[in-house]
């Protein structure tokens, strides 16, 4: 008796959830309309700002009809094009990995820097470069989406051979360690095989070296993975709910949880190979966008992709402005907006 | 009357026992210090570095000692005891076993002072080299002040109506990567020989191995190791409980602040040295405790000695695995905490 009138609870409180998300999806297309718009201004203001000033005329003309003998049409288009484009690209991934994470995990500290995925993707290009100096982009992002399996892998680990499973709270403290050992290894690897110049930037996160090549590359497989994210957020919705719920709705609990896993090892990869490791962006933005948007997965992807995207492209012009002429890395400006958050989710989670 | 004659003979025997230990763990320091005197990227036979000790030695052996390996092993042994004794004090202090001044972020709070400072200087007066004796002895207490701050962040930030070890842990990481990240952008600013001198802070690693680095540091050690030792019977009580420890006549608030600053005096005057170091502070005091167990009275000296014993191995370590190029030891440290770090996690009870 008990249990049936807990069953009806909660289906009630499900169907009301459901309604309630379903129920007003304007304000939330607006949202994502008027964040499209900043995202393509905060862009262009990247495209215009640098060392060389660009006319804003110059630069449509520059879109419009390219000329390689002009300077100014190289500058633009090998230069901060492809910065720009790479930093609201990885603004995207890791923000959509940290919402597949969170709603996976069902735990509001999970995101891909903290569980290790980040910094496991740059062990494995710190020995890529070490082994295989010549490898191109494409053998790049593979071994960067094998670090990011090894990292997401020992952190999974720990978690099942700990007892009762990982907390919120021990989750965090296990990324942090597995990342503070593979962060070892590879600065190790790189000093020994003397490419530490090489690898530095990609420790602290910098899009000043990124290559049109590389944006496309990861991009393209990247790209799949955003896709298979929108594809699955209806499920994702559901399976946020509890897994038990999923199960009673009629949802293949473990495939999905595989195939969410494989996004998120693409979208951090992809991520990691263009420009390091940059932090805290797969934690904030997710609780942004479930703020703002409700748990309807179907907008809260879309909405995180937008904001990671507009994080990224804004800091990115951050970094370029507080130290000019030198450039800030942009990991180190991410974590800095970042931990704040952080320790406010640390001292609401931090129960035990 | 038997039972407690007994139980004093426990005790006798256990205290024995420490200090034979005690002893035996100085001698392994000892043979270590000779072993870490002659290898290197020039090495000794052990014959040689004897020789050389006495003042028997050629003149390039000698220089190679007495200017370079031995002040080096003298920071690696200080560095050692302080980041060592500084873990068991925070790990009784905290009564977390998982606490470690790297890793709850003392370290990064005494490094980015230390950077911060470093640049002050620079702003002043472009040269830096006629006063570098006077920047290096200075240098511990821009430390302390760092450790300080980041020590009362981290426990602001973590109390709420008292505080839990667990989030004590997760707010110091994250106190950790702020600094860490300020500390980046800080770096930008600086001119490039400082700037060398500041990513030393990052990593760990014993580089600027002068006199004047362990004239600067050992007052600190000198003075602090003892103060610990005089509190150890009061990191004994607090292992009890709160309660316990109150109902027992300790003034639990008051002893916590003097051990916590006890605490932070070593680490910041070891980072001020060597830079951050994590992990060291939370194997030493774990090894000592299952030699001698919980008594922090016994503790405090065997996990000085494992500290500095671990730190000069490590370091032994780092500059020989690759030379010519030198590890920063640290990232060594690291390497072998942090294993032992998931261990601990995955066995402790929430």
């Amino acid at each position: 008796m008990e249990e049936i009138r807990k069953n009806q609870l909660t289906k009630k409180e499900t169907q009301k959830r459901l309604m309630k998300r379903l129920r007003a999806p304007h304000p939330t297309v607006l949202i994502l309309l008027v964040s499209l718009v900043v995202l393509v201004a905060a862009m262009f203001l990247s495209i215009g700002y640098g060392a060389a000033q660009l006319s804003w005329r110059m630069i449509v003309d520059a879109l419009i009809s390219f000329d390689s003998t002009n300077t100014e049409h190289l500058i633009l288009m090998d230069l901060r094009i492809p910065r720009v484009l790479g930093a609201a690209l990885i603004g995207a991934f890791l923000a959509v990995a940290g919402v597949i994470m969170q709603a996976l995990t069902l735990n509001p500290l999970a995101s891909p820097s903290i569980m290790g995925v980040t910094s496991g993707s740059a062990f494995m290009i710190a020995i890529a470069f070490a082994l295989y100096p010549q490898s191109n982009y494409i053998q790049l992002i593979l071994w960067s989406f094998a670090g990011a399996a090894l990292g997401a892998g020992m952190v999974f680990m720990i978690g099942a051979f700990t007892k009762r499973g990982l907390t919120p709270v021990k989750l965090a403290l296990a990324g942090a360690a597995v990342s503070a050992l593979l962060q070892s290894l590879s600065t190790m690897i790189a000093i020994h095989f003397n490419v530490a110049r090489d690898m530095s930037f990609w420790f602290a996160g910098g899009l000043a070296g990124v290559r049109m090549e590389s944006v496309t590359a990861a991009a393209v497989l990247a790209g799949v993975g955003l896709l298979g994210a929108f594809l699955l957020s209806r499920s994702l919705t559901i399976l946020s709910l509890g897994e038990e719920m999923a199960k009673g709705l009629g949802l293949r609990v473990g495939w999905i949880k595989g195939c969410s896993l494989i996004i998120v090892l693409l979208l951090t990869g992809a991520a990691v190979s263009i420009a390091g490791t940059v932090g805290y962006v797969g934690l904030i933005i997710p609780h942004m966008a479930k703020k703002m948007m409700g748990l309807d997965y179907r907008f809260v992807i879309p909405a995180a992709a937008l904001f990671g995207a507009i994080l990224l492209v804004v800091s990115d012009v951050a970094a370029r402005v507080i130290n000019a002429p030198y450039e800030t890395p942009i990991g180190a400006l991410t974590s800095l907006i970042g931990v704040p958050f952080f320790l406010y989710l640390a001292r609401k989670e931090g129960r035990g | 009357m038997l039972k407690h004659k007994e139980s004093f003979q426990t005790v006798d025997k256990s205290l024995k026992r420490t200090v034979s230990l005690f002893l035996f763990l100085l001698f392994i320091l000892l043979i270590m210090c000779l072993i870490s005197l002659g290898t290197g990227h020039l090495s000794m036979t052990p014959s040689e570095v004897w020789f050389t000790l006495i003042g028997e030695g050629t003149d390039r052996n000698a220089l190679l000692l007495f200017q370079f390996r031995l002040p080096r092993i003298f920071i690696a042994i200080l560095v050692g005891v302080g980041m060592g004794v500084s873990g068991a004090i925070f790990q009784g202090v905290t009564q977390n076993g998982l606490a470690d001044p790297g890793i709850i972020g003392i370290h990064s709070g005494s490094g980015f002072f230390v950077v911060l400072y470093l640049y002050i200087i620079s702003l002043q007066n472009t040269q830096l080299t006629g006063d570098s004796q006077f920047s290096q002895i200075s240098l511990p207490f821009a430390a302390f002040v760092g450790g300080l701050t980041a020590a009362i962040l981290i426990y602001a930030l973590a109390w709420k109506k008292g505080v839990n070890p667990i989030r004590l842990i997760l707010v110091g990481i994250g106190v950790n990567a702020g600094f860490s990240a300020a500390l980046l952008v800080i770096q930008l600013r600086m001119a490039e020989s400082d700037f060398n001198r500041a990513i030393v802070w990052l990593s760990g690693s014993i580089w600027n191995s002068t006199w004047s680095t362990v004239w600067s540091l050992l007052p600190w050690i000198l003075l602090f190791l003892p103060l610990a030792m005089f509190k150890a019977r009061v990191l004994t009580i607090m292992q009890l409980g709160d309660d316990m420890a109150t109902g027992l006549g300790t003034s639990i608030e008051k002893e916590r602040i003097y051990l916590i600053v006890i605490g932070v005096a070593l680490a910041s005057a070891s980072v001020a040295a060597a830079g951050g170091i994590s992990f060291l502070g939370l194997l030493a005091p774990h090894l000592a405790r299952r030699l001698v167990g919980g008594k922090y009275q016994r503790l405090i000296p065997i996990t000085a000695c494992i500290g500095a014993g671990l730190l000069l191995f490590s370091d032994t370590v780092a500059r020989t695995l690759l030379a010519p190029t030198e590890i920063p030891v640290g990232l060594l440290v690291s390497v072998l905490g942090a294993p032992y770090f998931i261990y601990l996690l995955m066995t402790i009870d929430d």
